[in-house]
């Protein structure tokens, strides 16, 4: 007998048993989906925990002023610091680096103002960042050189002064009073996504003109935070302590201590992806004792199964069944209760990612369950080898009976 | 292929013991027979005598605990299960007392089942329906077991004896459970198989008169045979 007509004969006499046969399947159908449901909602987590960090980039290094309580005379991080990166020789993973200064202002259009964030940066500050623009451009080298009154807005803070976010190049904005031309309107960052500077409420304006005219206090080349970018984002080690040597050597440190604070954004990255994939595991491996549990029930009921069909089992041996047919015979039909399950089971799980995408996208915080290729070529793979594994005995127990003994029974 | 011997079925000093506990039974002590091929055998005997445990030795259902048996020229009391199943397929068709059909099958599905274990996959249909209507069942080849009487479910489970042309037909009191005329249709059909096909057809039974159409009659007595009459 070959394996198709075999799986038809065991279909018909499942059917025989309805009631029994569904409640069987359900076990593996329950096991089965939540199989596929927690992987995927596992996945999912992951992946747009890594869509929101992503935001920070994983090529970037932010490093920040943060001195050591025991150092004595800490040095604030310079334009001579940021230039000093760019060293080919002493940090060839650096690529650029840029800069920054903060500080918070009274910016205002006609009747409308509102507080907002002062960024002064450098011309590559944008490109570094990911910046991206509804309509203009970033300031270039020379308005920072030229200290040049020249503005980008965030997108919340444009639509707050002029009701709108487009149409905004060349028209003139006041910060701290002083008029400023709009060359630029920025993108938002978009809902969730994690950045260290919240640019959608805040101008950015050359670095130099901030320092002369917005944020006076600090010395002329004195800077917050410099953005490192990386060439490879597998050297993100290598170039972090590259950048911790020149650091160290141009601020004279004492062994031990620092003076700032070196920020690897794929760290956090790195540490959520295996947080989520344990995640994953974990999940996946209490949904998959349920899957167990499922396959103990199709042993269980194909024992019941033989128990009773024993006469039958004797008759097909006394016309010329092989210990093989019956074997098949029995293997068929459980594999059809866990492949029927694990359709099932399937299409379940991923009926609850869809319900569970829609439960969180309302709450504001959208998880994407990823069922893959991969975790259904799993799921059908694994019911199927339950099938098999927890029908053999059964199966086997039908195909060693001697044809007398199993005749003789009731 | 003609056999050394005209027997189709040689068995020497066959013994059959059953131990219950402490207690040994000796369902089989030392029978021998021979039967030639062709012949029609019935086999009586008080009950408890040993004729179901002889058919099914006979039948290649089981295995006796010593002696010989040698059927159609193969030894079967050495063989291994696999290689006994071969022969009750190609070699034996049995007749049980209770039909022993299966009950969700239609008439046909139940005499195609030798077949699916023979291997024959193309010619099923034709040669069920053809042992069905040689046992005068052309006209219920759909129905189930359940649909059928007595007497039917006899003639489905002899027409599944015959489908693949075995060499011998066992039948262990295939009217037992019938009443007295459609036994003797049985009767009938069975010595028509054995006159048109040459199927030899041994029987077992409790009535005389079905006994007494029969060639040759082999009595047991305590597992072993008491007389031989023609
Ligand atoms: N499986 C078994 N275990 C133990 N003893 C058995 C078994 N099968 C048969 N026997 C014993 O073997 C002896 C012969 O039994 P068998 O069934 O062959 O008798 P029989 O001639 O067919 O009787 P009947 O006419 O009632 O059918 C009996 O004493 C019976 O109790
Ligand atoms: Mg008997």
């Amino acid at each position: 007998m070959n394996i198709f007509s075999a799986l038809k004969e065991a279909l018909g006499s499942l059917a025989a048993n309805k009631l029994r046969s569904s409640l069987t399947i359900l076990g593996i159908v329950i096991g089965v989906a939540a199989v596929i449901a927690m992987v995927s909602l596992g996945r999912g987590l992951q992946a747009s925990i890594t869509s929101q960090l992503s935001g920070i980039g994983t090529t970037q290094l932010s490093v920040f002023y943060m001195p050591d309580p025991e150092i004595r005379n800490p040095q604030p991080l310079t334009t001579g610091d940021m230039q000093a990166l760019v060293d080919p020789i002493n940090a060839p993973d650096v690529k650029a680096v840029s800069a920054s200064i903060s500080g918070v202002g009274l910016v205002s259009f006609g009747s409308k103002s509102s507080s907002a964030t002062i960024y002064g940066t450098t011309a590559n500050y944008a490109e570094l960042n990911n910046l991206k623009f509804q309509e203009g451009g970033f300031f270039g080298e020379e308005q920072v050189l030229g200290q040049s009154s020249t503005v980008v807005l965030g997108p919340r803070l444009a639509d707050l002064l002029f009701n709108r976010t487009k149409g905004l190049v060349g028209e003139m904005v006041r910060i701290e009073g002083q008029p400023y031309r709009v060359v630029g309107v920025l993108q938002s960052l978009g809902q969730g996504s994690v950045s260290f500077s919240d640019t959608d409420m805040a101008v950015l304006v050359p670095y130099t003109t901030a320092r002369l005219r917005l944020i006076p206090q600090g010395g002329r080349d004195q800077v917050d935070t410099l953005t490192v970018q990386v060439r490879d984002s597998s050297r993100t080690m290598q170039a972090t302590e590259q950048v911790k040597q020149i650091l160290r050597t141009r601020h004279r440190t004492p062994v031990g201590l620092d003076d700032f604070y070196v920020f690897a954004s794929k760290d956090i990255l790195d540490a959520a992806n295996s947080i989520t994939s344990m995640l994953t595991i974990f999940l996946g491996g209490i949904a998959a004792i349920s899957l167990l549990v499922g396959g103990i029930g199709i042993m269980n009921i194909m024992l019941v199964s033989v128990t009773e069909r024993t006469r039958e089992i004797g008759l097909r041996k006394a016309v010329g069944a092989r210990r093989r047919d019956i074997l098949v015979q029995f293997l068929a039909e459980s594999v059809m209760l866990s492949l029927l399950g694990g359709g099932l089971g399937i299409l379940l799980g991923w009926l609850i990612g869809v319900a569970v995408a829609v439960v969180s996208e309302n709450s504001g915080n959208a998880i994407t369950p990823i069922v893959g290729i991969d975790s259904i070529l799993l799921a059908t793979l694994s019911a199927s080898a339950i099938g098999i594994f927890f029908g053999f005995y059964p199966a086997n127990r039908a195909a060693t009976l001697q044809p007398v003994e199993a005749l003789r029974s009731e | 292929m003609t056999p050394a011997t005209p027997w189709v079925i040689q068995a020497t000093h066959l013994t059959k013991t059953y131990r219950m506990g402490e207690v040994e039974v000796h369902a089989l002590n030392g029978l021998s027979l021979q039967i030639a091929s062709g012949e029609v055998v019935a086999i009586m005997g008080p009950s408890g005598s040993g004729k179901s445990t002889l058919m099914n030795i006979l039948g290649c259902l089981d295995r006796p605990s010593s002696g010989e048996y040698i059927l159609d020229g193969e030894a079967a009391a050495r063989l291994r299960d696999d290689q006994l199943a071969s022969i009750r397929n190609r070699k034996i068709g049995f007749v049980f007392q209770s039909f022993n059909l299966l009950p969700r099958a239609s008439a046909l599905a139940n005499v195609e089942l030798p077949l699916r274990y023979a291997g024959l996959n193309g010619k099923r249909k034709a040669k069920a329906t053809a042992a069905l209507e040689a046992v005068g069942l052309g006209d219920r080849i759909h129905h189930k077991p359940t649909e059928l009487s007595g007497g039917q479910q006899q003639r489905v489970a002899i027409a599944r004896a015959l489908v693949n042309d075995p060499a011998i037909l066992m039948a262990d009191e295939p009217t037992g459970a019938l009443d007295s005329r459609t036994g003797k249709e049985i009767m009938d059909l069975l010595l028509e198989i054995n006159r048109e096909r040459g199927t030899t057809v041994i029987l077992v039974t409790h009535d005389p008169n079905v006994a007494a159409r029969a060639r040759r009659t082999i009595r047991l007595r305590d597992g072993q045979v008491e007389e031989a009459a023609s």
